[in-house]
């Protein structure tokens, strides 16, 4: 890596999209990724920073914010998505929105992420709110369908209304290092989202190394990526911090060959506000205070709300909270 | 208080305050002032002076405590004198039992300890509580072991006695834990003198010994400040001092200890390059940066301060620096969010300014983070210097202070010899993904810890202390047990004996034996026979007063060329130890061709013909023994972290200075040489002054030997003159002194100008012939220092 860096172009604008580039192997393929350094560095994030009391809570509403509410099941319905949806509208509990002194403008979460077939029932029940619709595509999780059906299935959830689609990388170009073939799909499935926004989820617990996260990475975003994210959550290693470490890194040094500005999305085995806010220090220290917000931040997560809840509850009351006291998700 | 809207708008972290109540309470039933630990008990100071020990992140008194008159020394000394006959005796499972005691006690007081190290030295509550106190608790877990296992381990060693420990203040805890987890367990007692800045965990401490039962006048702790130092430093009856410290300081304790008996180990500055090549994980180098130099607050001796960058990379890893500059956070070292806490002192602080300025003055460029400073207490900015070179005084002398300099270079070999050039040995980092360049230069940098892709990593198993002038001796692991035992033999050992007869005189002889036809013994050097540079010589003598040959007078200058010729040939210690051995192997051959020839010298020398013959076979079997060990004195791998190899390397000195006894001419010659050359050494031997002809006979077998030129050089004379000239020499790594005990004296003091490492023997005379006494492996141990090189792996 020891080429000059081309000066900082193009829009620098919060919202404007990756415009992506041409493959430029050269900008990763002599990459190092060591790895007891990672961790090092990851397990020391959480305890250099510390947040309490009312930057603590401040902190969790901003967590809150950034949620992508998941449901990814088997067995989802139209009505579960509903009540999903409702849950994503009104996150916290009125009088704990009114104790934060938020109630003029209460907080909801990034998006509502479902499968394709729920799309439809997610953007009617989300009417009105603003709260997009993200849905996960291309042969979730495995991403072994036939790339036309994978491109299909991007146009039938953009079509039902869907902002947002996660898509899956196609792991075996990772693992060969076929970055070309990873290139093409990647740009395949940009092209296919039109005005959506294109999420890539990298399946880091399939590619293993470090090396090939960073790799991975600065390929989906060349291909036009606007987020990359960690994992499906089917994979038997989901988000961990020196993955996430090793992902903003790449997404910072795009960020100086191109000047584009991606987001980051860590997804799978989050549960908690603890993580919640590891994750917020590893973006603050990593990216600075502009990667705060959720046009640039997403937690993929389900239950770690519940417990975002309790906190905000602990925080305003000074007592305990139950879990019943908070409207499931 | 901020509103949660205004906290969403700036996601600020706020303040984060570790509660220091309990720490608090303890200082106020304090309020009288602490005193010392003496005995087992808190006593006054004889003097009645105090002094105020200040938290420096707020400029506020913290306590007063008692100024350590030399009478408090006595006491303390007496009281561990008394105390050791007893504690020495206990089995070393009773030892063990103590220690575990008293670490359970630590642990469990862990977030005061925590708390309380941070208000007194400035410390992050971050790096007290997540590195220093875990690191206390672990050496004397470690500790604990080692007591256990003293008698199958260190079989033949027994403890030094009293010892008296000085420590630094930038880890007060964790430098107390390191000298006295290993004295106790070795069965030593201790009399400690914390820093005047930091001495309040020390008598915290102190009532933990108190509160586990340990014997009174095992540890004893006297406050003070370089005074109170110096009269323990000068205490007759202390028999070892352990140093941790300035290199200046550790100097004059050198001196001031030269000829004492007193064993000392010294652990000094340093300016520890820290190489990022080309290939490294960037972004992990810059964090590992953020350890070396900005970790408590960059008074780290081990600091890796000087940062070399390959040009290819420096731009951008520059760039990538300053960044993360910009994210570290100083300030209150009790606030959870904070990276630099305060400089532990107003003088410290001033001299970080000073010598910060004297940077700029000389054309360095000074970057340094932009975040807050506070306004109150002792603080200094993460500062980096650009444009420097190695004639720059920031990149000579050690800052002590939260202040990286950095300097490009453009290969590996440039690399090296910039990381080297410098007076100091303590630590090095290397990163780099390409493993053969990582191995490649922590072999060739000569420090006593090389940190691979990693940084500051510490370990109770592992050995901790530096080359050259960074002082010597090791801390933790077994290489750090043997700086607290001495061999058992070594006691009730005869004093040498003064020379009788004349000086040695270039003047004709009265009476000379004649024999064969005369054969004219020159210095040996660099692999050539050579006329000594005086043009004079020496009419040796037998015991009957008559000439038996003659012997060159060798001078300083002599010396300078046998160092030189050294220096050159410093592919030895690169060649593999089957080479060494072999050659060791083809002189002992040659030796014992010429057996009888050897007998009938030293029988000339006046020695019986049996004895004479015994002493010839003795040196071949000697011989073979180094020959053997070449190979088999080797390193070990210490259990330490996870995912991790820490290999510890014995590598040689380097050059070696030999003065050979004048007991056993032949023997006592061999018994110095060979342990040094087969570790790798190459030697200047000075033999027996008085009967050197059996070691200028010896040349001859060297000559036939294969022995490369330059790795065995001789030079005969006065041995207290070319002594002097060897300990003062700044080339010379290590000395070994066996004569009478001023002589002793005389060469320890003349050593401390590089702080070289001396063996001696302490005026004492050995039976050369005995196996426990004459070879072993204690002669391998100090022909070679112990390079713990850290390698994380994983991928």
């Amino acid at each position: 890596m020891n080429q000059a860096l081309p000066p900082h172009g193009g829009n620098n604008a919060a919202h404007a999209r990756n415009r992506g580039t041409p493959l430029h192997t050269e900008w990763f393929e002599a990459v190092q990724v060591n790895l007891s350094a990672s961790e090092r560095r990851a397990a020391t994030l959480t305890t250099r920073r510390s947040v309490k009391k009312e930057y603590q809570a401040a902190w969790l509403v901003k967590a809150m914010q950034c949620i992508d509410l998941t449901t990814l099941a088997g067995d989802d319905t139209d009505a579960r998505v509903h009540r999903l949806c409702a849950k994503a509208m009104r996150p916290l509990r009125g009088d704990l929105v009114k104790a934060l002194g938020l109630a003029d403008d209460p907080p909801r979460v990034g998006a509502v992420c479902v499968y394709p077939l729920l799309v439809a029932p997610a953007v009617k029940a989300l009417a009105g709110s603003g709260i997009p619709v993200a849905s996960v595509a291309t042969g979730f999780p495995a991403g072994l369908t036939p790339l036309p059906q994978r491109l299909a299935e991007i146009r039938y959830a953009v079509d039902q209304g869907a902002r947002e689609i996660d898509i899956v990388i196609h792991r075996a170009q990772v693992l060969d290092q076929d970055w070309a073939a990873l290139y093409d799909e990647v740009s395949a499935m940009r092209e296919a989202c039109g005005e959506a926004h294109l999420k890539a989820i990298l399946a880091t617990g399939d590619l293993k190394t470090l090396r090939n996260v960073y790799k991975a990475s600065m390929v989906a975003m060349m291909a036009g990526a606007d987020f990359i994210k960690t994992s499906t959550g089917k994979e038997d290693v989901n988000a961990t911090l020196p993955v996430s470490l090793t992902m903003v890194r790449a997404l910072r040094d795009y960020g100086e060959y191109t000047g584009e500005k991606i987001g980051f999305k860590p997804a799978g085995g989050i549960r908690t506000a603890k993580d919640a806010v590891a994750w917020l220090i590893l973006m603050k220290e990593e990216l600075g205070r502009e990667w705060l917000e959720p046009d640039l931040f997403r937690i993929g997560a389900s239950s770690m709300l519940a417990d975002i809840e309790r906190q905000i509850e602990h925080f305003v009351t000074g007592r305990y909270a139950a879990l019943s006291h908070h409207a499931l998700a | 208080m901020p509103t949660i809207r205004s906290v969403l708008e700036s996601m600020d972290y706020g303040p984060s305050p570790e509660a220091n109540t309990h720490a608090l309470a303890w200082l106020e039933n304090h309020r009288g002032g602490f005193n010392h630990f003496i005995g087992g008990r808190f006593s006054a100071s004889s003097g009645g002076e105090h002094f105020d020990v200040m938290n420096p992140a707020s400029d506020t008194l913290l306590a007063r405590v008692a100024q350590g008159t030399e009478a408090d020394i006595d006491a303390a000394v007496k009281a561990a004198r008394k105390a050791f006959a007893s504690w020495s005796k206990l089995p070393g499972h009773a030892r063990a039992r103590h220690l575990y005691a008293i670490v359970r006690l630590v642990q469990k007081r862990e977030r005061f300890l925590a708390v309380l190290e941070s208000m007194d030295n400035g410390k992050p509550i971050r790096e007290s509580r997540d590195i220093d106190i875990p690191l206390v608790t672990r050496h004397f877990y470690h500790h604990a072991g080692w007591a256990e296992l003293m008698s199958t381990e260190f079989r033949g060693y027994g403890p030094v006695g009293v010892c008296g420990q000085i420590i630094p203040w930038n880890f007060p805890l964790l430098m107390l834990a390191w000298k006295i987890a290993p004295a106790l367990a070795a069965g030593n007692t201790v009399v400690l003198k914390p820093a005047e800045f930091t001495p309040l965990t020390a008598l915290a401490f102190a009532e933990i010994c108190r509160e586990a039962g340990l014997p009174p006048g095992v540890v004893n702790i006297v406050c003070g400040d370089g005074t109170t130092g110096a009269h323990l430093v000068n205490h007759g009856s202390v028999d070892k001092i352990a140093f941790t410290g300035s290199t200046d300081v550790g100097r004059l304790i050198r001196q001031a200890t030269a000829g004492t008996g007193k064993k000392l180990s010294l652990e000094l500055g340093g300016k520890s390059p820290f190489i990022v090549y080309e290939d490294a994980d960037l972004d992990a180098a810059v964090e590992g940066v953020v350890d070396a130099i900005w970790f408590n607050q960059g008074q780290v001796c081990c600091a890796g301060s000087r940062l070399l960058i390959q040009e290819g990379v420096a731009s951008r890893f520059i760039a990538k620096l300053k960044r993360r500059m910009e994210t570290l956070r100083v300030g209150d070292p009790l606030d959870k969010s904070i990276d630099v806490g305060a400089i532990v002192a107003p003088v410290q602080l001033q001299r970080i300014r000073e010598l910060v300025k004297q940077g700029e003055a000389e054309g360095g460029t000074l970057w340094q983070s932009s975040c807050a400073i506070p306004t109150k207490g002792s603080f200094f900015a993460p500062s980096l210097f650009l444009d420097v070179g190695p004639a720059s005084t920031v990149v000579q002398e050690e800052i002590f202070g939260p202040v990286a300099v950095a300097m490009t270079f453009r290969t590996p070999e440039e690399a090296v010899q910039l990381a080297n050039h410098t007076r100091y040995g303590l630590a090095a980092t290397v990163w780099s993904e390409n493993l053969n360049l990582a191995l490649d230069t922590a072999a060739r940098v000569k420090a006593g810890v090389v940190w691979v892709n990693s940084t500051n990593l510490f370990d109770a198993a592992a050995g901790f202390g530096g080359y050259k002038e960074s002082g010597f001796g090791r801390e933790g692991g077994r290489e750090g047990m043997y700086e607290y035992v001495t061999g058992t033999w070594l006691k009730d050992l005869p004093q040498v004996a003064l020379p009788k007869g004349p000086a040695l005189s270039a003047l004709p002889a009265e009476i000379a034996e004649h024999g064969s036809i005369d054969r004219t013994a020159k210095l040996f050097i660099g692999g050539k026979q050579t006329r000594p540079d005086s043009g004079y010589s020496y009419s040796v003598l037998n015991p009957k007063g008559s000439s038996i040959g003659q012997a060159g007078l060798g001078n300083r200058k002599d010396i300078r060329n046998a160092v030189e010729a050294a220096v050159k040939v410093a592919g030895w210690g690169g060649a593999t130890a089957h080479n060494r051995a072999q050659v060791l192997y083809y002189i002992a051959e040659n030796l014992s061709a010429r057996a009888t020839e050897f007998a009938q010298r030293l029988g000339d020398m006046g020695q019986r013909p049996k004895l004479a013959a015994a002493e010839v076979e003795a040196s071949i079997r000697r011989i073979f023994y180094y020959a053997a060990q070449a190979d088999k004195y080797d390193g070990r791998v210490h259990s330490t972290r996870s995912r991790n190899v820490t290999l510890a390397m014995n590598e040689p000195f380097g050059v070696m200075g030999l003065l050979c006894p004048d007991e056993a001419p032949l023997l006592g010659f061999v018994s110095l040489v060979m342990p040094a050359i087969a570790m790798g050494n190459r030697v200047v031997a000075v033999p027996s002054p008085r009967q050197p002809l059996a070691a200028t006979d010896f040349y001859q077998v060297l000559e036939t030997s294969d022995v490369p030129a330059g790795v065995i050089n001789i030079a005969t004379g006065d041995r207290e003159e070319l002594a002097r000239t060897l300990a003062e020499h700044d080339e010379v790594d290590c000395l070994w002194y066996h004569g009478a005990a001023a002589g002793c004296a005389a060469v320890e003091k003349a050593s401390a100008g590089n702080l070289k490492s001396t063996w001696t023997n302490q005026g004492r005379q050995l039976d050369w012939f005995s196996e426990m006494q004459g070879q072993g492996e204690e002669y391998l141990r100090h022909a070679t220092q112990v390079k713990n090189i850290w390698i994380p792996y994983g991928e």
